[in-house]
């Protein structure tokens, strides 16, 4: 029986062509590309073609494409290589970043925080959106470096991010600092749908990974632009242009860079599509009563779907859906590890208790119609059985 | 000998039921189909003399029980409940539930004696970070039993769930230190960071840390 997975922000498949693109790199081209004989020279050779590839993708250079083995690890070495870099020539240096990041980038700022930077986290507001005016006064000359997603990954919100790097502009302007702050973007959500050329975002540095855009897991890159300097978090060969040391995985680069040269090259059509059916569920489940939208109605991921469905508990929802075959994500405590409820929905100032209800389902390559229909089917059964042994009748109104 | 079709699009799990599920298969089988639950037309017409309700929403637990107990033998002859909550949580209950109605022979003092881990026993194990979520249960059933005592007068058998003050100033008890472990604290520290407990009343803290070493090795844990 075929599944509906409705996880596609969790990660994807690999699609045929990633496949197809990987399947000499196991056991024809593996040379290790630091070797100066012919199997070292092929791979090298390969793994070159494939930074360029991206550095075309993304109109840059070659040399301003770090790969890496995924997005938490480009976040890391984006916001702890730059900030230990620069940490010196500031007395008291300040990071800026916003309550709504992917943990990769609030845990590497806690651990910031550890080595003496003073982290603002800003606000957004009942959408999910950034604060530009809390932005604007969190600027000071000690300000290094501003970290704010392209996209979120649980409520789909996306940020007004060639704004914010109008206002840093004018703010290294105003201060006669040519460099500072930089400005750094977690894209990871946005690949197959959004512009992601870093100069028309205006971004100094942008992570980027393959697991999202139906390339291999643990791939992705960093773009880091030609002027800007990091301090490796990894040490040894001193690959990647010492900046990520290990001997580089080549065939989950080719793989992680063909997933994003098509990604990109459908990105209009299937988010076209995408917003489409997006819509079409969101209405239908919206029917259901005491259920309301998180995140934005307008600026959103086509892909996004994140509802609260109240005086049910998130986690005994997925299971009961995945009894019916479909794959869906809560920002219930209970599936998180740490058993605290989704501090994204927290911060666009849900209460707990109606957190523990939300439901996010996140649409992709292979999702059609008709699967959204069976989940509209099936759906408002699941939560009246739930409901019906729910000793709870939140009065919650958006 | 026929080929076997390849799906050209999606992916399919070769099948889906020889996979071990997230929890035990009791859990599976009591969350899938719960016992006992007061369901919505049932609620007016049930009779019962105990009612009892434990937890709050914003912890993402609630748990509500009645009970029909027989005032001659004060055996337990019906239950039925209601849970907010998990996967865990909700078959927790329903299993509390078979558990205090098997064979209409529970007494009320067998069944305020039945603790977290006899329903875990039964239920099959769960997940260490899931264990709160049963505690729940029989709290909500030790509530009614309570409750009942209080609609038959019989005040001197009410055992209220208090605990016993550890932080004289702050108020926290060893029930707030057992929680905070069966939540993850790993040592006296992290404990802290969830409860406070010694901030308020320095004193406390050797006491604070024998509790702590003592439920880190009741839930077994590494000290």
């Amino acid at each position: 029986m075929k599944r509906i997975y409705l996880d596609y922000a969790a990660t994807t498949p690999m699609r045929k062509e990633v496949i197809e693109a990987m399947k000499p790199f196991g056991d024809k081209i593996f040379g290790n590309p630091s070797a100066i004989y012919f199997e070292g020279r092929l791979a090298k050779n390969f793994l070159e073609k494939a930074r360029e590839k991206a550095a075309k993708i993304l109109n840059s250079r070659p040399d301003e494409i770090i790969f890496t083995n995924g997005g938490t690890e480009s976040i890391n070495l984006a916001i702890l290589g730059l900030a230990r870099f620069y940490k010196n020539f500031f007395k008291k240096p300040r990071l800026i970043t916003s309550k709504i990041e992917h943990p990769a980038v609030l845990e590497a700022m806690k651990q910031l925080e550890k080595e003496n930077f003073e982290v603002i986290y800003l606000n957004v507001d009942k959408f999910g959106v950034v604060k530009l005016e809390e932005l604007k006064k969190s600027l000071n000359p000690q300000t290094i470096l501003i970290s704010i997603m392209y996209a979120n990954n649980e409520i789909g919100t996306i940020q007004p991010i060639k704004k914010i790097s109008e206002i840093i502009k004018n703010f290294r302007q105003k201060k006669l600092k040519i460099n500072f702050p930089f400005f750094h973007t977690d894209a990871c959500q946005t690949a197959g749908f959004l512009e992601i050329r870093p100069e028309k975002l205006g971004v100094d540095l942008m992570s980027l990974n393959g697991s999202k855009i139906y390339g291999p897991k643990a791939s992705g890159l960093l773009y880091l632009r030609n002027g800007v300097k990091i301090e490796p978090i990894i040490f040894g060969g001193g690959q990647e242009n010492n900046l990520r040391s290990g001997t580089e995985n080549v065939a989950s680069w080719i793989g992680f860079s063909k997933a994003l040269e098509l990604a990109q090259k459908e990105k209009g059509k299937e988010a076209k599509r995408l917003t489409k059916l997006r819509d079409y569920l969101i209405k239908n489940i919206l029917k259901i009563p005491k259920t309301f939208l998180n995140g934005h109605p307008k600026k959103r991921l086509p892909n996004n779907v994140n509802v609260t469905i109240l005086d049910i508990e998130g986690e005994a929802l997925v299971l009961q859906l995945d009894r019916y075959r479909v794959s869906a994500s809560t920002g219930s405590a209970c599936q998180s590890k740490i058993l605290e409820p989704s501090h994204v929905l927290q911060a666009i100032g849900l209460p707990r208790e109606v957190i523990h209800g939300s439901l996010r389902l996140t649409l992709g390559k292979y999702t059609r119609k008709k699967d959204l229909d069976y989940l509209i089917k099936i759906l408002p059964k699941v939560v009246e059985n739930l409901r019906q042994i729910s000793p709870v009748s939140l009065k919650f109104k958006k | 000998m026929k080929k076997k079709k390849i799906k050209k699009e999606g992916f399919d799990i070769l099948s889906p039921f020889s996979l071990p599920w997230l929890y035990s298969e009791t859990v599976k089988d009591h969350f899938f189909h719960p016992r006992n639950f007061m369901k919505p037309d049932e609620e007016k017409r049930f009779k019962y003399n105990a009612v009892g309700m434990v937890g709050s929403p914003q912890c993402g637990d609630v748990m509500k029980f009645w009970l029909l107990i027989d005032p001659k033998t004060e055996k337990i002859k019906k239950a039925r409940w209601r849970t907010f909550g998990c996967g865990s949580a909700i078959a927790s209950t329903s299993m509390l539930s078979t558990m205090i109605t098997e064979k209409g022979e529970v007494t009320l003092k067998e069944a305020r004696k039945i603790t977290p881990f006899d329903i875990m026993k039964r239920l099959g194990g769960l997940p260490e970070r899931k264990i709160h979520c049963s505690v729940l249960g029989d709290k909500a059933l030790r509530e009614a039993i309570n409750n009942y005592y209080w609609r038959t007068g019989q005040y001197e058998k009410i055992q209220p769930e208090s605990g016993r003050i550890i932080d004289k100033v702050l108020k926290i008890t060893d029930l707030d230190i057992e929680k905070a472990i069966l939540e993850g604290a790993k040592n006296l520290e992290e404990v802290q960071e969830k409860t406070k407990v010694g901030l308020g009343d320095p004193d406390c803290l050797e006491e604070a840390e024998e509790l702590v070493k003592f439920y880190l090795e009741k839930y077994q844990k590494s000290v």
